[in-house]
């Protein structure tokens, strides 16, 4: 708002609808023009040019805020916490459980197996067991996808709570909606880092030598 | 001197997948005798009523996470010189530096395979 009057008589007023704005966020834009009208009702004799292009101002500015209002409630932003978000993060631990479940069925045949290469002796039951060795490594991408996809549930919450604090300031029929609490960062639990950025074992093992 | 593979192993872990991976992987190198759980608190109270000669714990869990009972197991005269694996995917260069000042005895990040396990389980064991 100063930028549209800097340098002008209307520099202080424009000052003082920021500072009012600032106290009161929910203020409707008819009060400020409704305000401004009553400032310069109140002053002695005719309005000036100079005032009647401020209240000019105060009036389109009270119009271009009302217009953006409608237009944030015509997205819909609600839809994001109340539908999208939620739906989201239904999938996610959909794919968790699912993920869990065939993993859990995998280690069981593979225990089978190794009950079996048990019964056996030499390359045989070598060969039968290097193979459920594998399966073992290779079932530990659950735990990683777990942890993975537990980090972008968190972000979306993170996003939802920022929506949610957008509509209640600006949208005024949801202002009676509840605020979801931001979930707080663990201190030093980063979970899984993508390839490029993760450290290697062997880079791991160099870091622990340095120590000795 | 061989590995003392009869010794009693705790694997720590909130995922009950990675508790049977890792307890598999550890049968086929014939450590028999593993206990499981399933956070850091009820690991403290199986080490304190036990005897147990390796640790091996992830990091990330609830309530007590794997670097607060590693620090908890170092500042117990009783378990403080029980040899102490963290498994986990916390791959950054904090990470490793914090566990290494809390007395980490080695790191493996996941995911992992079992000759990197060995490996270490033989190296904190003293047998590398």
């Amino acid at each position: 708002m100063p930028d549209l009057f800097a340098g002008t008589q209307g520099a202080p007023l424009a000052r003082r609808l920021t500072a009012i704005l600032a106290r009161y966020p929910n203020a409707e834009p008819e009060w400020i023009m409704e305000v401004a009208r009553a400032v310069i009702a109140s002053l002695s004799g005719e309005p000036a040019l100079v005032q009647r292009a401020l209240l000019r101002e105060v009036e389109e500015l009270g119009q271009t805020i009302t217009k953006a209002k409608s237009e944030i409630a015509a997205l819909k932003i609600d839809d994001i916490t109340a539908s999208h978000i939620p739906f989201a993060t239904d999938e996610l631990d959909a794919i968790v459980s699912h993920t869990a479940s065939a993993t859990h069925q995998i280690l069981e045949s593979c225990e089978t197996l190794d009950a079996v290469a048990d019964t056996l002796a030499g390359e045989t039951a070598a060969q039968l067991q290097d193979a459920t060795t594998r399966i073992y490594e290779a079932c530990g991408f659950q735990d990683i996808t777990g942890q993975r996809i537990t980090k972008v549930v968190g972000a979306l919450k993170v996003i939802e709570a920022k929506v949610q604090r957008i509509l209640t300031t600006f949208v005024a029929d949801t202002a009676q909606a509840c605020v979801t609490e931001e979930p707080a960062i663990t201190e030093m639990l980063n979970g899984p880092q993508l390839p490029a950025a993760a450290m290697a074992q062997a880079e791991i093992d160099r870091l622990l030598a340095s120590f000795d | 001197m061989p590995i003392d593979k009869s010794m009693n192993v705790l694997i720590v872990d909130d995922y009950k997948t990675m508790l049977r991976i890792i307890r598999n992987l550890l049968k086929q190198i014939e450590f028999n005798n593993v206990e499981e759980a399933t956070d850091g608190a009820e690991a403290l109270t199986k080490l304190r009523s036990g005897n147990y000669g390796l640790v091996i714990s992830d990091w990330n869990m609830q309530p007590m996470t794997g670097l607060q009972l590693l620090q908890e197991v170092r500042a117990d005269a009783k378990l403080k010189s029980t040899p102490f694996i963290m498994v986990t995917a916390e791959s950054k260069t904090e990470n490793v530096v914090a566990a290494k000042k809390a007395g980490v005895s080695n790191y493996i990040v996941k995911p992992f395979n079992a000759e990197t396990l060995r490996d270490k389980i033989e190296r904190v064991l003293g047998h590398a």
